[in-house]
């Protein structure tokens, strides 16, 4: 009979007062397994969304502004399309997607237009938007988007991705809903511009955006078109919030010297304060847990150690030190602290898993790492808890087993 | 000598003023003594048991455990003076209530020797010796008065004591059982030469004693 085989017998001895010490713990860490697992999978879901709205990040010639890009001036600067390789053979992290356009406002008959040249099928990626309006289907799959939950797959008229994105040809152009409107054009209808005829592919959903006003076509048929060689005006990236958040743009800005790189900070700003609060809101739960949590073992421990009074006196009295009582009341919090930080991590991710869709449609999958940071943070509470009571209980007399209950 | 007692003083701070339980007390044991300490509710006999087991420290006085001091003042000191030198036996029997009479043995034992299979085998034997070897694997519930004191008794020996302080040992006991003690007792003073230091109330089990003081007020009067 050894100091922990005593520990685990007097545990079992008294199961209404482990349980109960158990359950405190338990219902603890499930509360923060299950926060944190509903909120890592919807800091997701919220940053899919986020991204959803189109690219976050723009690449300017140096000179320009973003008015610049949106008003699409005829004289508007412009950089060499070679700058898109170097980013893409910079494989920085957090670049989902890009587009790189070359943008100018063009006369058709009376009316002024906004022409666009993009390379379809990253302009298509980047612009999920559109997929939901039944253009194209090339799942988004950014990379600080999760695995299960937030992605769901559309359904797509495989005619028109096929048609989209393979086959934008130099005579095919999409137009945004306000120029269809204008021109009274509608699929396979014909347009003109600046002597060069287009079909029609398809008219874009109505974005309430500038895109309404455009007519997109393939980047090198407008380059042509407009005479300005392998130029471009802007590259759009779909960046990562959290990767912009942890320096994308000074990284971009080390790989393209001479642009100018500016995010759309409400987009940006949307999704980085989101994670903020996320994190925040577990971390406010941490600490009420740990605190509560702590206070509830302490009690646990200390109620046990009233109840023991006498044994500790015996164990004293036949020449147990006091660091070996301490010993027994750690080794007791350590293992409710280990068993607790399972339970609670079950627990809290059965409710997460059931919750989860039920509450906010999201669905959650188990987190394996948040076992060991449960157990972590359930043996720190058992431990903190069981300081004080088993420094009382070094203090119990020897002779504490010959006194009156 | 086994014990000598040097100007003892326990004092206690109560409301009406302090009071001393045993009060400047000098006593020698000689070793394979059965000495019986008798005296009125409140003599100071237990006290000074406490004491010379080393789970009271005194207010003054010393103790010289054959022929060292003790520092009667070092919690680490005197718990393992209690280890190695001193076995109890108490009224209350003092078992933990959830370990079996061998497992109650071999906690024991474990102060001193770690190896579990020693420790079992040694404790097995103590519980045969003291006649409950068909109760090696019950509780403490289980098991009569009787039988539990003399469990006690048998964890008391485990550490092979020179000393044996006994506090009431036959004190929940009926007479039939009390003499069944007492002669285990006598048994372990005369055949194994451990010094018994027992306190009781009973004259019949003060009989015992081969050395027989009485205190009163804390002091040596017998």
């Amino acid at each position: 009979m050894t100091l922990t085989e005593l520990t685990i017998k007097e545990l079992w001895h008294r199961k209404s007062q482990l349980i109960s010490g158990l359950l405190a713990i338990t219902l603890g860490i499930g509360v923060i397994v299950g926060i944190r697992s509903i909120s890592v999978v919807s800091e997701k879901a919220v940053a899919v969304n986020l991204d959803n709205l189109g690219a976050n990040i723009l690449v300017l010639p140096q000179a320009a502004s973003v008015d610049n890009y949106y008003a699409a001036d005829i004289d508007a600067p412009t950089f060499s399309e070679s700058y898109v390789e170097k980013i893409v053979t910079s494989t920085l992290p957090g670049v989902d997607n890009m587009s790189p356009k070359l943008t100018r406002r063009v006369k058709i008959g009376n009316e002024n237009i906004v022409l666009t040249g993009i390379l379809p099928k990253s302009e298509i990626a980047s612009k999920p938007i559109w997929q939901s309006g039944g253009l194209l289907g090339n799942k988004v799959n950014p990379s600080c988007a999760p695995k299960a939950g937030a992605e769901k797959t559309k359904n797509i008229d495989p005619k028109l991705q096929r048609k989209g994105i393979e086959t934008l040809a130099s005579n095919d152009c999409f137009l945004g809903s306000a120029v269809a409107q204008k021109f009274k054009l509608k699929e396979n209808g014909k347009l003109t511009i600046q002597g060069k005829e287009f079909n029609v592919v398809k008219v874009l959903p109505e974005t309430g955006t500038v895109d309404d006003d455009r007519v997109f076509a393939n980047l090198h048929e407008v380059q042509a078109l407009l005479g300005t060689g392998e130029q471009i005006s802007a590259i759009e990236i779909m960046g990562c919030c959290s990767a912009i958040s942890e320096g994308l743009l000074s990284k971009l800005r080390n790989i393209l010297p001479d642009t100018r790189i500016t995010t759309i900070g409400q987009i940006v700003s949307t999704q980085i304060e989101t994670n903020r609060m996320m994190n925040k809101i577990s971390l406010v739960f941490l600490i009420i847990i740990l605190f509560v949590g702590s206070i509830s073992i302490g009690n646990y421990i200390w109620a046990n150690v009233n109840e023991r009074r006498k044994e500790i006196g015996i164990l004293r009295m036949i020449g147990y030190h006091k660091k070996q009582v301490y010993y027994i009341l750690i080794l007791k919090a350590l293992i409710i602290g280990i068993v607790g930080g399972v339970l609670g991590y079950v627990l809290g991710t059965l409710a997460a898993i059931w919750l989860g869709p039920l509450f906010i449609g999201i669905e959650v999958s188990p987190i394996y790492s948040l076992l060991f940071l449960s157990i972590a943070i359930s043996i720190i509470i058992s431990i903190i808890g069981s300081v004080i009571p088993a420094y009382m209980a070094g203090k119990i007399e020897p002779f504490s087993n010959m006194q009156e209950d | 000598m086994l014990i000598q007692i040097k100007n003892l003083t326990k004092t206690y701070q109560r409301l009406e003023g302090a009071i001393n339980a045993v009060d400047n007390l000098s006593l020698d044991i000689p070793r394979g003594e059965f000495v019986t300490i008798t005296g009125t509710s409140g003599s100071g006999k237990t006290t000074l048991l406490l004491i010379l087991g080393g789970l009271l420290q005194p207010t003054t006085g010393s103790l010289i455990y054959n022929g060292k001091e003790i520092n009667l003042h070092n919690d680490n000191d005197l718990a393992t003076f209690r280890s190695k030198h001193v076995g109890f036996v108490m009224q209350s029997f003092a078992l933990i209530p959830y370990l079996t009479a061998t497992e109650n043995i071999m906690i024991a034992l474990n102060v001193k020797n770690k190896n579990k299979h020693e420790n079992k085998k040694r404790a097995i034997e103590l519980l045969e010796w003291v006649g409950l070897a068909d109760r090696t694997t019950h509780y403490p519930k289980e098991l009569s008065a009787g039988q539990q004191q003399r469990v006690a008794i048998a964890r008391a020996l485990a550490n092979n004591p020179d000393l044996l302080l006994a506090d009431e040992p036959t004190g929940n006991l009926d007479p039939g059982l009390s003499e069944e003690i007492l002669t285990i007792l006598k048994e372990i003073n005369q055949k194994q030469s451990t010094t018994v230091v027992m306190v009781t109330h009973s004259p019949v089990a003060a009989e015992y004693g081969t050395l027989r003081i009485k205190l009163n007020n804390g002091i040596l009067i017998n």
